[in-house]
């Protein structure tokens, strides 16, 4: 994938829709003023990077703790090159996997799992064990202890 | 939380439209008007129910493209200075404490690491390695993006 080129406006707007966001009634405007550019002009900057893909989405972001959605874990698995598409497949079925990973590991397969329950983190785990095959060896489940950080935000440089 | 907040928050779970007053369309379809629908917002993120409110993107599309799972052996009385000290950085965007496996996984500080390229994301770990002081560690970068969904989510 090439890489989008930003000019610095759209860098600065970035930044700003990203870290700054201004909760007012009309929050392109209050932005074209920091820029100094017109509502207009945020507005159409705006829509032109979510056309490219680059933004997802301007909105809320929440805490899946705060939502009841207390009990997370990480998998680590090692899949045979032959069963993977297979395997992945069975695994992003799953509304809870909100990540999954091919990453350069022994344990090639990583993957996050979000539930409101133990009970139900357990039975999820168990069933894509059984789902997949894949052996209680090449299985590793990491299931957090302490969140110190969560904040997905970049630099626009 | 109550009804009008999720309400709120489900009709902008796909994000607010570039209209010129984005909030008129939440305030209406929730039957409020704006300068609620903004007070609500505000004291959502003051409850952390919302970490914040703004853009996300897609940092692939930017040239962002070396995302490493960075693993760390901390000694269990380092656990909570070094957390801090990594959650501390920019480039890291999640930084957990996981429970080891006696004889299969020793690692239990998770990091992950965003930059432009792969040898940044090493050069990285490396800066962060003599930081903290701790040797032992694994650079775990995604050759594949398989799934990437948000967690949290609002059923209507």
């Amino acid at each position: 994938m090439t890489a989008s080129k930003l000019d610095e406006i759209d860098k600065k707007l970035l930044q700003l829709t990203q870290d700054e966001f201004p909760l007012t009634k009309r929050p392109w405007a209050t932005l074209g003023d920091k820029l100094e550019i017109t509502e207009e002009e945020v507005i159409l900057r705006l829509k032109k990077l979510h056309r490219k893909g680059i933004i997802r989405k301007i909105g809320p972001i929440l805490d899946a703790r705060k939502l009841d959605l207390s009990t997370s874990t990480l998998i680590a698995m090692k899949v045979p090159e032959e069963k993977m598409e297979h395997v992945v497949d069975i695994i992003n079925e799953y509304k809870s996997v909100s990540h999954n990973y091919l990453r350069e590991h022994a344990y090639n397969l990583w993957f996050t799992i979000t539930t409101s329950s133990k009970e139900e983190l357990r039975r999820t785990i168990e069933e894509i064990k059984r789902r997949t095959r894949i052996p209680e060896n090449d299985v590793l489940d990491l299931p957090t202890s302490r969140r110190f950080k969560i904040n997905v935000r970049f630099q626009f440089k | 939380m109550d009804k009008i907040d999720k309400a709120i928050l489900h009709a902008m779970q796909d994000g607010i439209l570039m209209l010129k007053e984005p909030f008129a369309e939440v305030a209406k379809k929730t039957g409020i008007s704006q300068d609620e629908v903004i007070d609500r917002l505000k004291r959502l993120i003051s409850e952390g129910v919302m970490r914040r409110f703004g853009v996300s993107v897609n940092q692939r599309k930017i040239g962002i493209t070396a995302n490493a799972l960075v693993v760390w052996k901390v000694p269990q009385n380092r656990v909570e200075e070094v957390g801090k000290t990594m959650s501390s950085y920019r480039e890291i965007t999640h930084c957990y404490e996981r429970q080891t496996i006696p004889g299969k996984w020793k690692y239990n500080l998770f990091t992950v690491i965003h930059e432009y390229d792969h040898e940044s994301g090493k050069q990285f770990a490396k800066k962060l390695s003599k930081a903290v002081g701790l040797k032992e560690y694994m650079v775990l970068f995604s050759v594949k993006q398989l799934k990437r969904t948000s967690v949290a989510t609002l059923k209507p």
